[in-house]
């Protein structure tokens, strides 16, 4: 998989409705409306539906999905494959097809990688018209119901658009059964599918069988199905017990990352599998990733007023699992931010799927439009916590601790402004 | 009185919009008055306990649904109910104790018929929040956010159990009927989880398993949700 080295030249009508998508972006910049980001993506696109296609075509393309991880993932895979040549990607996390477009135009002729996470449900349409290299499926579990109805119909999606692409290489989780599915479904052989054990820990949507609804008991890491037959695969790369990253020659190496967290580990894991893969190897993928302190505010940590402040984002449930895990074995303050507006999902429901119980006897604060949602889930956890209208007043309830903020992506946004106003 | 036994039935299939808060909404209401109960979450595939006080479904996804209500068939449910026993139901918890359901790929199929309902495919999904008011009990503002492809309509021996006056009711039409009540039958589409939205709902329904009016739990946290969330602070 070496890059190819010339560029095709841009056809008037793509240079046209790249033109005309800039100015828009231009313009928007100008008017203050909004950031602009997608903007020119949006135009270029309306204009000339194909140009995601032309822009990727002389590319090395890796696309990055799955419910959690994709812009963890995205940054360190970028920051790997950098070692090798110049790399593109969207690390503002526009993964819609207008972000992926903005991304690939404002390097339009390059002819090196291009690094791109993308929104789960729109990977298929992703892999139709981009031809990438490599994929890397990182997990699927419930987000958003009220926009996504049901997280099983990814998993057909996902393997329909497979059997659709089958020049591309995945890389994927073998520890989430759900992508598993996917994977099987759309691939039946093992021809071209590099598979990581980078841990599962949220298994509730994998209650039945993913693949032909039987029920099943999903129990310890080597699961199968006794029905339909499938069956975790033998990975070749692996997250270790310790945190630790098995290479396939069974060499264990410690990943040193400045991420916290175990979610940060398996997505190393899964970015240092696909690095190899594009020809970087291990050792200087795993060097360059522990320069990563923070992947655009998620565990930025910040010194407010002589305290410490870290900064996690937790966007459903088996996302808040991890920041759970991570948030029980730190000591100090917990602030806690919900809002439930469109980029959230509506409905806050799913605060119940999550064992917020695990907070007991730790000072807590909530902030966010729906903090009052939070409030009741916790008065039901029987966690003391007080409810306070921002980010500024949650620190100054968690007085004299350091605090580590939670929040969804939102109200991740306001405390990310807050915290970097604060500790300017 | 002795011990409340509350069944949290299939709540790992039954349980897709975070319903099983219901169940710990109900149990710590008890729990704070001194009322003892048990839980017991029984999974798809496990014998239901027929003696429990009251029943607890939440909402799933299609597939799912069908997979519990082929086991609830089974189960005893029905006869549980005919010697008393209470069911409070959410969503595709509600259609399936209905006369019969129609599923996604457009079969129909018979449900437990614990509820004179029948429920047909939507043209458009219902998604959004939903403000009711009830039609027998005396409670505020029914509060919650419904989220189904299916809706459904109610015979003459099942009665709504409040109507809506903002949001979409139990058929998809506006100033429709919300959830059903019937017998020791209680149902309604809205999750939130609806019982953590509603602690006066929650309070209304445990007085009727308990068999008499529930003494007030001080005010706190759910009182400011619902209060916040129906605008009449």
């Amino acid at each position: 998989m070496t890059a190819r080295t010339r560029a095709r030249p841009v056809s008037p009508y793509d240079g046209a409705a790249m033109l005309a998508g800039r100015a828009a972006g231009s313009l928007s910049r100008l008017l203050r409306r909004g950031a602009g980001g997608t903007l020119p993506g949006r135009v270029a696109l309306a204009l000339r539906p194909q140009l995601i296609g032309t822009l990727s075509a002389d590319r090395r393309l890796v696309l990055v999905s799955g419910t959690n991880g994709k812009s963890t993932t995205t940054r360190l895979l970028t920051v790997a494959l950098s070692l090798v040549g110049p790399v593109v990607s969207n690390a503002d996390g526009a993964n819609l097809l207008s972000g992926l477009a903005a991304a690939l135009m404002a390097d339009a002729g390059g002819t090196g990688t291009a690094v791109l996470e993308v929104d789960e449900l729109v990977l298929p349409a992703a892999l139709r018209t981009m031809r990438p290299a490599v994929v890397v499926l990182l997990n699927l579990s419930r987000d958003q119901l009220d926009r996504v109805e049901e997280v099983h119909s990814h998993v057909g999606r996902w393997a329909r658009a497979l059997r659709e692409s089958p020049d591309v290489h995945v890389v994927a989780n073998a520890d989430d059964p759900l992508v598993v599915a996917a994977v099987w479904e759309g691939r039946r052989s093992e021809v071209g599918v590099t598979w990581v054990a980078a841990g599962a820990p949220w298994r509730a949507d994998a209650v039945l069988c993913p693949r032909c609804g039987d029920a099943w008991s999903l129990q310890g890491d080597a699961w199968a199905c006794a029905d339909c037959g499938l069956t975790r695969p033998d990975p070749s790369w692996q997250l270790g017990s310790g945190g630790e990253l098995i290479d396939p020659t069974g060499a264990s190496r410690p990943l040193g990352l400045a991420l916290p967290g175990r979610a940060s580990a398996a997505n190393a894991v899964m970015a240092a599998a696909a690095a190899d893969l594009l020809g970087v190897p291990v050792v200087e993928a795993i060097r360059s990733f522990s320069g990563i302190r923070d992947v655009d505010g998620r565990y930025l940590r910040v010194d407010v007023d002589g305290r410490d402040v870290r900064l996690l984002l937790a966007k459903n449930p088996a996302g808040w699992l991890e920041v759970l895990a991570q948030l029980t074995s730190d000591t100090g303050g917990i602030l806690l931010g919900l809002n439930a507006r469109t980029a959230d999902g509506t409905d806050p429901s799913w605060l119940w799927d999550v064992p917020f119980e695990q907070l007991r006897g730790r000072r807590v604060a909530v902030f966010g439009d729906r903090s009052l949602d939070m409030s009741v889930r916790l008065h039901y956890a029987e966690v003391a916590h007080d409810v306070v209208p921002d980010v500024g007043s949650g620190l100054a309830a968690l007085a004299g601790m350091p605090v580590n903020v939670a929040a969804n992506y939102t109200a991740f946004v306001t405390a990310r402004a807050a915290l970097r106003a604060a500790a300017a | 009185m002795t011990s409340l036994t509350i069944v949290s039935v299939y709540p790992e299939v039954l349980g897709t919009y975070g319903d099983s808060g219901n169940v710990r909404v109900l149990e710590r209401r008890l729990a704070w008055r001194g009322i003892s109960s048990t839980v017991l979450d029984v999974p798809l595939g496990a014998a239901l306990p027929l003696q429990a006080d009251l029943y607890v479904l939440g909402g799933s996804e299609d597939e799912i649904q069908h997979r519990a209500l082929l086991a609830l068939r089974e189960s005893g449910l029905q006869s549980a109910v005919g010697n008393g026993a209470h069911v409070f139901a959410v969503c595709a918890g509600l259609q399936l104790l209905g006369n019969s359901m129609r599923r996604g790929d457009g079969s129909q199929v018979e449900g437990l018929g614990l509820l004179d309902a029948v429920t047909e495919r939507l043209g458009r999904r219902v998604v959004g929040e939903v403000e009711a008011r009830f039609v027998d009990a005396a409670l505020p503002t029914l509060t919650g956010f419904a989220n189904h492809g299916a809706g459904t309509e109610l015979g003459p021996r099942a009665r709504p159990l409040a109507v809506t006056t903002s949001g979409l009711g139990n058929g998809g039409q506006p100033r429709g009927p919300e959830g059903v009540v019937q017998g020791s039958v209680v149902a309604t589409y809205l999750h939130g989880p609806v019982l953590a939205r509603n602690p006066a709902f929650a309070d209304w329904l445990l007085g009727r398993v308990v068999g008499r009016e529930l003494r007030p739990l001080p005010s706190g946290p759910p009182e400011a949700l619902h209060a916040a969330l129906v605008g009449n602070r």
